[in-house]
């Protein structure tokens, strides 16, 4: 899967939880969960298990850790894919 | 000490014969019954297959709860009160701002809350899977859950809580608020109660075997508070809600006052004097409503309906006698009494709220709700009452005060006394 196909994929994962609509439209690798997209800190847990139904994948709680932005969480999804 | 007259500003309801005030009104008018064959209860081999579940459209949903609010959401009681709250509060025209209200507080009681989301829960939990709960998990299942969701929806700053006393909860939660407002310490108080539908509340009370099993292939008709055949109470489920005002803020702001709030009283029989977990101690009872009377400043004759529990059990008869020698009256000077469950069941901790709104309703629109299934008045009650004051049909009257009280497991008992409003302005 290529880099843009996992963000157009996590574009849409996040979409339900997303409070700021105009950064969402201009979602980019540097957004920021929190404080761009204002998605409340509680629906990070849901973001992360909605990832793992969508790419069949298992993340654990380090790698939880990271996926604050877009950037840091393509690169958990994209090293899980590779393990496959 | 000053203490300020309380009222009622607001109404929402999510009953099994309706929802929403405006359809409800209508039900109880017309004695629309709302219990309804189970498959389910069916399937799982109960005794009693019959029961009240509100029927819930889409468009009602999305108009109370935002899609991502929607997603895995199995607390069937936090539906309803989620959506009789906010009813409620949008009917007494108050705002839901930005800001914080600090004068304005929750008091919204339930039995337990989510026991699907529960059972989901377990599910996971057992399989290892805890890591797959979600992020709903703890807010559908923590008996606050529904004043803590009410609370955030409203921007409530003042008391947010949650109580609970089983078949008393909506009328405790009634007297807690008016005690509040009374005392100074809110202006306005959002009180209710809920109930989740379904086996996973309703079993216990199967297994009691206090549940009708005669009537599974005549559910309408199930339901017989006061009847001889009366054969056990109906499970049913919803929410009732109510908002609670200081006189002086409705009448600053213009709100449209359905009732006053006179006063009440709770109390326990403490399971003693004959009274036990589910049997009543009828000195406390009859305690509870004098004491109602003592401090709303009401005498006996005052009484124009008396809004019952009356469950449709043999403690039916009990009850009648209880009113009827803790307020001195009997055969015509009785008042009118009506039990809300002959038409839609024992919605148990979400009962005294829905009966509640029934009541503030009948005060309003000056009508009594007929009182269904009880063609054969069971003989001991009419050793005490006329029968001409157990309505059978919509009776169109003028009504200025009335009684409710609810009495629930546990031996615990509250009773609230509410008269309708003329502006004295």
């Amino acid at each position: 899967m290529t880099h843009n196909e996992i963000i157009q994929k996590l574009k849409s994962i996040v979409e339900p939880y997303v409070n700021n609509q105009p950064n969402f439209e201009q979602l980019n690798e540097n957004s920021d969960f929190i404080k761009d997209l204002e998605i409340n800190s509680a629906n990070l847990v849901d973001v992360v298990l909605d990832v793992e139904d969508e790419f069949d994948i298992r993340i654990e709680n380090d790698d939880m850790e990271k996926m604050l932005n877009v950037e840091a969480t393509v690169d958990v999804i994209q090293k899980k894919l590779n393990q496959k | 000490m000053k203490r300020n007259r309380v009222v009622v500003t607001g109404l929402g309801v999510v009953a099994s014969n309706a929802v929403g005030i405006n359809d409800f009104l209508k039900a109880i008018q017309n004695g629309e019954n709302g219990i309804q064959f189970q498959q389910e209860l069916k399937d799982l081999n109960f005794s009693c297959q019959i029961g009240g579940t509100p029927e819930i459209s889409e468009e009602t949903l999305n108009q109370y709860f935002t899609k991502l609010e929607q997603k895995g959401l199995l607390a069937s009681g936090l539906i309803y009160g989620g959506i009789a709250g906010q009813e409620a509060w949008s009917d007494a025209k108050l705002s839901t701002s930005e800001t914080v209200d600090f004068d304005s507080g929750i008091i919204f009681g339930t039995g337990v809350l989510g026991v699907d989301k529960l059972r989901e829960a377990f599910q996971k939990i057992d399989a290892k899977n805890v890591r797959r709960l979600g992020s709903t998990s703890v807010l559908q299942t923590m008996a606050s859950g529904i004043s803590a969701f009410l609370g955030g929806k409203l921007g409530c700053g003042n008391q947010v809580t949650t109580n609970s006393s089983a078949c008393t909860t909506g009328t405790e939660a009634m007297i807690m608020g008016f005690e509040r407002i009374q005392s100074g310490k809110a202006k306005r108080m959002l009180i209710g109660s809920c109930s989740d539908s379904g086996p996973y509340v309703w079993g216990g009370f199967d297994a009691l075997r206090i549940l009708p099993y005669q009537y599974n292939d005549q559910p309408e008709v199930a339901s017989k508070p006061m009847s001889a055949n009366a054969a056990g109470f109906v499970p049913s489920s919803g929410a009732g809600a109510l908002v609670l005002e200081s006189l002086e803020s409705a009448q600053n702001r213009n709100a449209e006052i359905y009732a006053e709030v006179l006063g009440g009283h709770v109390n326990s029989g403490g399971q003693r004097q004959g009274g036990s977990m589910t049997a009543p101690n009828s000195t406390a009872v009859k305690i509870c409503i004098s004491e109602t009377l003592k401090n709303s400043k009401l005498n006996s004759t005052d009484i124009d309906l008396i809004n019952a529990h009356l469950t449709a059990t043999a403690m039916d008869s009990t009850e009648i006698q209880n009113w009827s020698e803790a307020l001195s009256l009997s055969d015509t000077n009785f008042p009118y009494i009506n039990s809300l469950k002959s038409h839609i069941g024992h919605a148990l901790a979400a009962a005294g709220s829905i009966e509640l709104v029934a009541g503030i309703l009948q005060l309003k629109h000056g009508f009594v709700a007929p009182n269904l299934n009880c063609e054969d008045i069971h003989p001991e009650i009419l050793k005490l009452v006329d029968e001409t004051k157990i309505p059978r049909k919509y009776i169109e009257t003028k009504l200025n005060v009335m009684l409710k009280a609810s009495f629930g497991f546990g031996d615990v008992n509250a009773c609230v006394a509410l008269k309708s409003f003329k502006n004295e302005k």
